[in-house]
């Protein structure tokens, strides 16, 4: 058993855990904020997507104890008070979910796409930066969508809008 | 209409708690005392089970039971069933094997399972599951369906010999066999229709719990239809009787098919749940959902279509051989029969069809209905044989394909479905247009300056949807009914509930059932509530899968608004002293038309619950329900075109260009419209491309069973869309409307390859069609028309 101490979503934690703990299962089962998900055991499909000090990770791939002492944000520390971020209400707008399943990890990694590149984004680039988040559900055009239009909105500019 | 009635745009009201974190799905949900399953796994594709030895696994630290098939058998739980009776065509009913929910004697497929463990954590559970030992006789096994019949293969069930479920035909052999003979061109290809898993992103899971002092179960499921659920539970596996037993299915995580099925795992944690007295939660992972949720398509078949002198069809014929894995799943019997063999006609005029359909058990998973279900494979045998005819013939595809359209409704095809209604010209011109189809030799040239392989493939489906009416189904074989309910619920204020038997897991039922409400009684979408998904909230329903929540699932609420209407209308008559046939309602009032005489609409809602005057003889309260049963299957029809790059070097293809036209009736909410067909598309370019399960034909063991090993779209995989609709009314139900969930995936694996291979000029081209594959076909053409060149 390890202890890990971290803020989530502002709130300092700290646990007494399995060392084998996976970060994923800490927010879960121990903190209880259930909109983390988990779609795969490969670390491929990206539902599980939260920021761990302003980054994306798979918090599927990370231990509980390798976050001691970090800041993490998930799905449910993303909107100011009752105020939506605006990649949220993008992907309201444009119909970018449908079970909503794969949508906080979506809506994380979609964050940290436009962070990184500082709004300046095209289609091709969302597409191939999206790699590792699977949707089953909308074939992705609403999910591109919703990311350049949100980007526009939090930078604005957007080099070629999609369709 | 109403601001956010029929044909409005309206953003979805359940987007809020999926976008925040709040969505509850089944591994969300815990309650008190609540222990964990981890299921004990057959490694072996065919296996005989020999003794089960728990006792290491019993102390390990938190395991609380550890429970076997043998003991389940011994409690008279049953076994699985498939629901849907198909006869062979000597007349004999189908051959279904015996499948426990946890196998005592015989595993048939990698990953059946035999045991599981209860513990107070997952990981405890999981752990101790890996120490259960199970002494196993390996037997040998059989994937490929092609080489599974007969008695000289690996023999699966005692039920059925030489692996055959059925021999089963629809249509004129004799008629089909003449015009063949008779025919000025005929077209024959091989077709394989690959198989797929569904990848719902939310993996299965059932959480169950016994109340002894009630003698009450809840099991809280990952399911499409949690009334079918309770039912199949209870009168066929016998785990909790009907009025005992709460089935709550919440927020669910995509379906596609896969979560309509009852399943081993339920079965056993709802047994495990009174046997132990604990609440059991069981969440599959990934590897278990690649292993053990029903599988989609997976069909051999040898097709031949007859053309007299002027390109007209006479007769088509189709032989195919139908894999159903190693237990025929509930559904799994009507799929390659009833919902394949009846759309074979597509969207043409034939004269004579026959199908012979054979199933098959191999050392598999089950396969049942995924998306589409049968009418995928359907449209790809039509559209593939129709690009590839055009092509022997030198016709411009589109030109064969308007020469045999079916140009006048109601028409009859041979193979049982009557047509009520469509315009597939409307359709291929709006595709033709979109796509700039005649531009298109053009770009292939600007392509080829490029060093690129540039092609264009079509594909007209059409599909049926609502699977309806009851006695029609009933007469085919179907066990159950397939009508819908719905109950609309007018509280005092005004407000609504709406209590709906379908199941919404992602088509967003909560918005546009509201849509029809509002368009209906004049009231703000926000004002009405949709209810589904809950056994003891929602009396019956038939759930929602095949398209049909739209077309029989909301015209069950359209009658029930019926009822409603009609009795708020005659109470308002009553209060404003006016005749029933001049009120209206709408915009939130109850008005006399023509006058300015007028209620608030919640002024009547209150006047019908405190009855202080109502009109002679009625009953106060403001509640109506409906059975709505459809006069007919419904029939989506479309024309979709694919333009791709092939890479000749890599024999990498780049989808350039997709473009569907829909004909989906009447539409209530053209955004969400899109996003189904958008995620049609997806899985279809999934399937021609990308997406194909392999099993080891030696050990059965299941190669793709990962996101490692089974490609599934992704975002840079795909184009951006370009979706439109045509519109023909659906004269069978109240609404008009016809169903746009399956759609894309139907529609667009034809159009896909038969752009591809014209692209590689080589249309010997299975799916999915990798960069190898494509590399190979691009390579074996050329070579080909070398040597018929020397």
């Amino acid at each position: 058993m390890v202890t890990v101490t971290m803020t989530v979503n502002g709130r300092q934690v700290s646990k007494e855990v399995e060392d084998r703990r996976l970060l994923v299962d800490f927010l879960r089962e121990d903190l209880e904020l259930t909109g983390t998900h988990v779609g795969c055991d490969t670390s491929q499909c990206g539902a599980c997507v939260v920021h761990l000090d302003g980054k994306a990770i798979k918090s599927c791939t990370i231990l509980a104890a390798q976050a001691d002492g970090t800041s993490i944000t998930t799905i449910e520390g993303l909107a100011d008070g009752a105020e939506l971020h605006p990649l949220q209400a993008a992907f309201k707008e444009h119909h970018g979910l449908q079970c909503g399943y794969c949508t906080p990890g979506m809506i994380m990694s979609g964050v940290d796409i436009i962070r990184r590149h500082e709004g300046q984004l095209d289609e091709d680039t969302v597409r191939h930066e999206l790699e590792g988040n699977i949707c089953r559900c909308t074939g992705y055009h609403n999910i591109v969508k919703a990311i350049l239009a949100a980007a526009q909105e939090m930078h604005g500019e957007v080099r070629q809008a999609a369709e | 209409m109403a601001q956010d009635g029929i044909g409005a745009r309206v953003a979805r009201k359940e987007d809020k708690r999926f976008i925040t974190g709040k969505g509850r799905y089944v591994d969300d949900m815990r309650v008190a005392g609540m222990k964990h399953v981890a299921f004990v796994r057959s490694p072996y594709a065919h296996a005989k089970v020999g003794g089960i030895n728990s006792e290491q696994a019993r102390n390990m630290p938190g395991v609380l039971a550890v429970l076997t098939g043998s003991e389940l058998v011994a409690d008279g739980i049953g076994n699985l069933i498939c629901g849907w009776m198909v006869h062979s065509k000597d007349g004999t009913p189908m051959n279904m094997g015996a499948w426990p929910a946890l196998a005592p004697e015989v595993v048939r497929f990698v990953g059946q399972a035999v045991a599981m463990v209860i513990a107070e954590t997952r990981a405890e559970a999981r752990d101790a599951a890996d120490v259960v030992a199970v002494e196993w006789e390996e037997l040998p096994a059989i994937t490929d369906p092609a080489k599974a019949l007969g008695e000289g293969v690996p023999q699966l069930h005692p039920e059925a010999k030489g692996n055959l479920i059925y021999d089963w035909e629809i249509g004129d052999k004799a008629a089909a066999d003449k015009a063949l003979s008779e025919a000025a061109h005929v077209t024959r290809m091989e077709i394989v229709n690959n198989r797929l898993v569904p990848n719902a992103m939310e993996p299965r899971a059932a959480l169950a719990q016994y109340d002894a002092a009630e003698d009450h179960f809840t099991l809280w499921t990952t399911s499409q239809n949690p009334h079918v659920a309770r039912l199949v539970l209870s009168a066929f596996y016998n785990v909790a009787p009907e009025h005992k037993l709460r089935v709550i299915a919440p927020d669910v995580g995509g379906g596609f098919g896969s979560k309509i099925f009852i399943y081993p795992e339920e079965v056993a944690c709802l047994w495990a749940a009174r046997k132990t007295g604990l609440a059991v939660k069981w969440t599959g992972d990934r590897s278990e959902a690649f292993l053990t949720d029903a599988h989609g398509r997976d069909h051999v078949t040898v097709a031949e279509m007859a053309f007299d002198a002027n390109n007209r069809i006479t007769a088509f014929k189709i032989d195919t051989i139908a894999n159903f894995g190693a237990y025929m799943s509930l559904f799994s019997s009507s799929v390659p029969t009833y919902l394949y063999a009846t759309l074979l006609s597509g969207q043409y005029d034939i004269p004579t069809i026959h199908c012979n359909v054979r199933g098959v058990y191999t050392n598999t998973a089950p396969v049942d209905a995924y998306r589409g279900a049968g009418r995928p494979e359907a449209t790809y045998v039509v559209e593939r044989m129709m690009e590839t005819a055009a092509r022997e013939l030198g016709v411009a595809p589109p030109e064969l394909r308007r020469t045999n359209f079916i140009r006048e409704f109601p028409h009859q095809t041979p193979v049982i479905m009557n047509y009520d209604a469509g315009d597939y010209e409307a359709s291929l011109s709006a595709a033709l247009s979109a796509s700039d189809y005649a531009g298109f030799g053009e770009r292939k040239a600007e392509a080829a300056r490029r060093g690129k392989l540039r092609g264009i493939g079509l594909s007209c489906y059409i599909e049926a949807c609502g699977i309806a009416p009851s006695q029609a189904v009933g007469s085919l074989g179907a066990g159950v009914g397939l009508w819908e309910s719905a109950e609309v619920r007018v509280n005092p204020v005004g407000t609504i509930e709406v209590l709906t038997g379908s199941h919404s897991h992602g088509q967003g039922h909560e918005t546009t059932f509201a849509q029809l409400v509002a368009e209906r009684l004049g009231v703000p979408i926000d004002n009405v509530s949709i209810v589904h998904g809950d056994t003891d909230k929602v009396q019956f329903g038939m759930g929602t899968y095949g398209s049909r929540s739209g077309a029989v699932g909301m015209s069950a609420i359209s009658k029930a608004i019926d009822k409603v209407e009609a009795k708020a209308k005659k109470l308002a008559a009553h209060l404003l002293e006016a005749a029933e046939g001049d009120i209206e309602i709408a915009d939130g009032e109850v008005r006399v038309a023509g006058t300015d005489k007028k209620l608030g609409w919640h002024e009547v809602c209150l006047a019908a619950y405190t009855a202080h005057n109502l009109p002679e003889g009625m009953e106060p309260g403001l509640k109506e329900g409906s059975f709505y049963d459809p006069a007919n299957f419904t029939f989506p029809a479309g024309a979709y075109v694919c333009e791709v790059e092939v890479d000749p070097d890599t024999g990498h293809t780049e989808i350039i260009q997709f473009v569907a036209a829909d004909d989906f009736g009447r539409i209530i909410n053209p955004m969400i419209v899109e996003g189904q067909v958008h995620g049609g598309i997806a899985q279809g370019v999934g399937q021609a491309i990308l997406e194909g399960c392999i099993y080891d034909p030696e050990s059965g063991q299941l190669i793709t069973a990962s996101y490692n090993d089974y490609a599934m779209p992704r975002a840079h995989d795909l184009p951006s869309f370009k979706v439109s609709t045509t519109e023909t009314i659906c004269p069978s139900n109240p609404i008009g409307m016809k169903g746009c969930g399956e759609a894309g995936a139907i529609g667009t694996p034809p159009a896909v390859i038969n752009a591809i291979t014209d692209a590689i000029d080589n249309n010997d081209l299975s799916m999915p069609a990798t960069p190898e594959k494509v590399w190979r076909a691009l390579r074996a053409g050329a070579t080909a028309m070398r040597q018929a060149a020397e």
